[in-house]
């Protein structure tokens, strides 16, 4: 690789292949840069350009998407720089540690090859991109566990790349911008949605007008989707929410029921609704774990960046959902930034802040809306008392609600972490990525991204062989053949 | 499919738990099972309990299922492969079975 570009060229590694990694990666590519992309996917894009897999042929898929124009400008700058040799994309590798090396300037990407995960591969670069994107967060309720019930970005993800669907009638329920896309896309491709259920109050976005009103685009963007719900008929109850799923084997049915202005459930207006599918979500959480092993500073939920999308951590860069959750558009602004941030540090020079004027305006206008849309887009204020004890809270260890309030209760954990340890909540493979937010409701304590050593389950071989702080100069002197990104 | 207009290539064929599905060539195995209408594939180590996808992205590891006799596989991202031989994987996957 690299035949076109000279030797000394400087390397950055680009974890993550969604909308922020690629612009990024396209940015810097196009100013000398070598750019070795990273990603666990078998094609770019990402959960927001997620491709259908090559095999099923599809010919119109951006029938399934938004914004198709920005995704081909960015899949043929990826090409064009990956056939000059620029950018090296490899595909279904699974990082799961960043290392920095004590020795020398450089780091060290570790992942893990393919779909079983256990041969390793490590890249070598001057510096670091983490463009990891993010994950949904889903809260509890009785039933949620029942097969049929998924994340509403979940649902999609299945559409968009698999083209199947979970089911013949769906309920979309939750909160959060997703949903109206999620809703629409599975109604368009043949499911019945029964309904969407949306906890936020309406009232709320009026007080929120004038902020609202100032992104007039995101606007139009929402009154298309309901424009579009309402072409599918879909039935839209604002100020709901999901109580319980039902079913033994499968969920056949839902509860919704209306909130009141506290957000609490109100006595009498349940109603059940039948389906075979649930698609939920109360909102996304940023993929952290391979800022914080680094040691890169957070800022609430995300990791905390300057105005290059530089972390406190020299030679590590982040953008897109991983520094907050703002929708793709905003991952390509703080992409572009990266990338262009990166393509003058590495040659010793400070970027051209006009050189991304247009981009850094369209960040401070986004980050504003999707603050203001934080707190539109809520879960029910009371959530919790929709949990009863024998619900499962964390799905992989089986740990039900009364085991959590027990432990924050008579035994008194005072955090997650005291919690875990003595429910075993968070404790199972997923690593508390799809109970933390709910173990810290229910517990009563402040919900934190907890420390994981690294980014994903690592095979104990792998481990034992990898060569931590190998005391490399450069990137050609490695002895392992399962090594890439040299030149 | 429909909707993207899409052509696939010729289906292939995989068991499940015995029974033969179609699978057209790319889609993950969890992406196949939703195809055959089957949602659970995985019963938990506890209360055994059915599950099948949550997330579909990799990231809860609800989707565990055993592939070639190899257990704790995400349907998820794995991508079927013609003559996989998928079974319900029950608990820790480690009945008779080798480990993942």
């Amino acid at each position: 690789m690299g035949s076109s570009m000279a030797e000394g060229a400087p390397h950055v590694a680009v974890v993550g292949a969604g909308p922020a990694g690629l612009a990024a990666a396209v940015a810097a590519a196009a100013r000398g840069v070598r750019v070795t992309l990273i990603d666990s996917a078998a094609e770019a894009g990402g959960q927001f350009y997620r491709q259908p897999a090559a095999g099923l042929g599809a010919r119109r898929p951006q029938a399934l998407h938004h914004q198709w124009r920005t995704w081909e400008r960015l899949r043929d700058g990826l090409a064009a720089h990956s056939a000059g040799g620029r950018i090296t994309h490899l595909t279904d590798h699974h990082v799961w540690f960043v290392e920095r090396g004590l020795q020398s300037d450089g780091f060290t990407v570790h992942a893990l090859l393919g779909p079983e995960q256990e041969q390793p591969v490590a890249v070598h670069a001057d510096a670091v991109l983490l463009a990891t994107g993010g994950y949904e967060k889903v809260l509890p309720f009785p039933g949620w566990t029942l097969p049929g019930v998924v994340t509403a970005g979940g649902a999609q993800a299945m559409l968009k790349s698999g083209l199947v669907l979970p089911g013949r009638v769906v309920v979309v329920a939750g909160t959060g911008p997703l949903l109206m896309p999620v809703a629409v896309g599975l109604a368009a491709a043949g499911a019945e949605v029964a309904a969407l259920v949306e906890a936020a109050d309406p009232k709320v976005f009026v007080r929120h007008a004038r902020a609202l009103a100032g992104h007039p685009a995101k606007l139009a963007e929402g009154a298309r989707y309901a424009a579009e719900l309402a072409r599918h008929r879909v039935r839209v109850r604002v100020h709901h929410t999901v109580v319980a799923a039902h079913g033994s084997d499968r969920v056949e049915a839902v509860t919704v029921a209306a909130l009141d202005g506290d957000g609490c459930v109100r006595p009498g207006s349940e109603r059940r609704i039948p389906c075979d599918t649930l698609a939920v979500g109360h909102g996304m959480l940023p993929h952290t774990d391979l800022a914080e092993a680094l040691g890169c500073r957070l800022d609430g939920p995300g990791v905390a960046v300057d105005d290059e999308q530089r972390t406190d951590v020299p030679g590590v860069w982040a953008a897109g959902e991983t520094t907050g959750i703002g929708g793709a558009v905003l991952s390509l602004a703080e992409g572009r930034i990266a990338g262009l941030s990166i393509a003058a540090r590495l040659n010793s020079r400070t970027p051209d802040a006009r050189s991304y004027e247009a981009a850094a305006k369209a960040r401070t206008g986004l980050r504003e809306f999707f603050a203001v849309l934080g707190t539109v887009y809520d879960p029910p204020a009371h959530w919790t008392e929709q949990v009863t004890d024998d619900t499962v809270v964390c799905r992989c260890e089986e740990v039900p609600a009364s085991a959590i309030r027990q432990a924050a209760g008579e035994l008194g954990a005072g955090d997650v972490r005291t919690v875990k340890l003595l429910t075993r909540a968070g404790m199972g493979w997923c690593q508390g990525r799809m109970c933390g937010p709910a173990v810290a409701g229910l517990a009563g304590c402040e919900f934190q991204p907890s420390r994981r050593p690294f980014a994903r389950p690592v095979p104990l071989g792998v481990l034992a062989g990898t060569n931590f702080d190998r005391h490399h100069t450069d990137s050609t002197d490695s002895t392992d053949p399962t090594e890439e990104g040299s030149s | 499919m429909e909707l993207v207009g899409a052509r696939p290539a010729p289906a292939f064929t995989v068991t499940f738990d015995g029974r033969s599905i179609a699978v057209l060539p790319g889609q993950t195995i969890a992406a196949a099972l939703w195809a055959a209408g089957i949602t659970s594939w995985r019963t938990t180590r506890g209360s055994g309990e059915p599950r099948g996808v949550f997330c579909g992205i990799g990231v809860c590891f609800d989707c565990l299922v055993t592939v070639n006799g190899r257990a704790n596989q995400r349907a998820c991202l794995v991508r079927a492969e013609a003559g996989d031989v998928i079974r319900t994987q029950e608990g820790t996957g480690s009945d008779g079975q080798q480990h993942g």
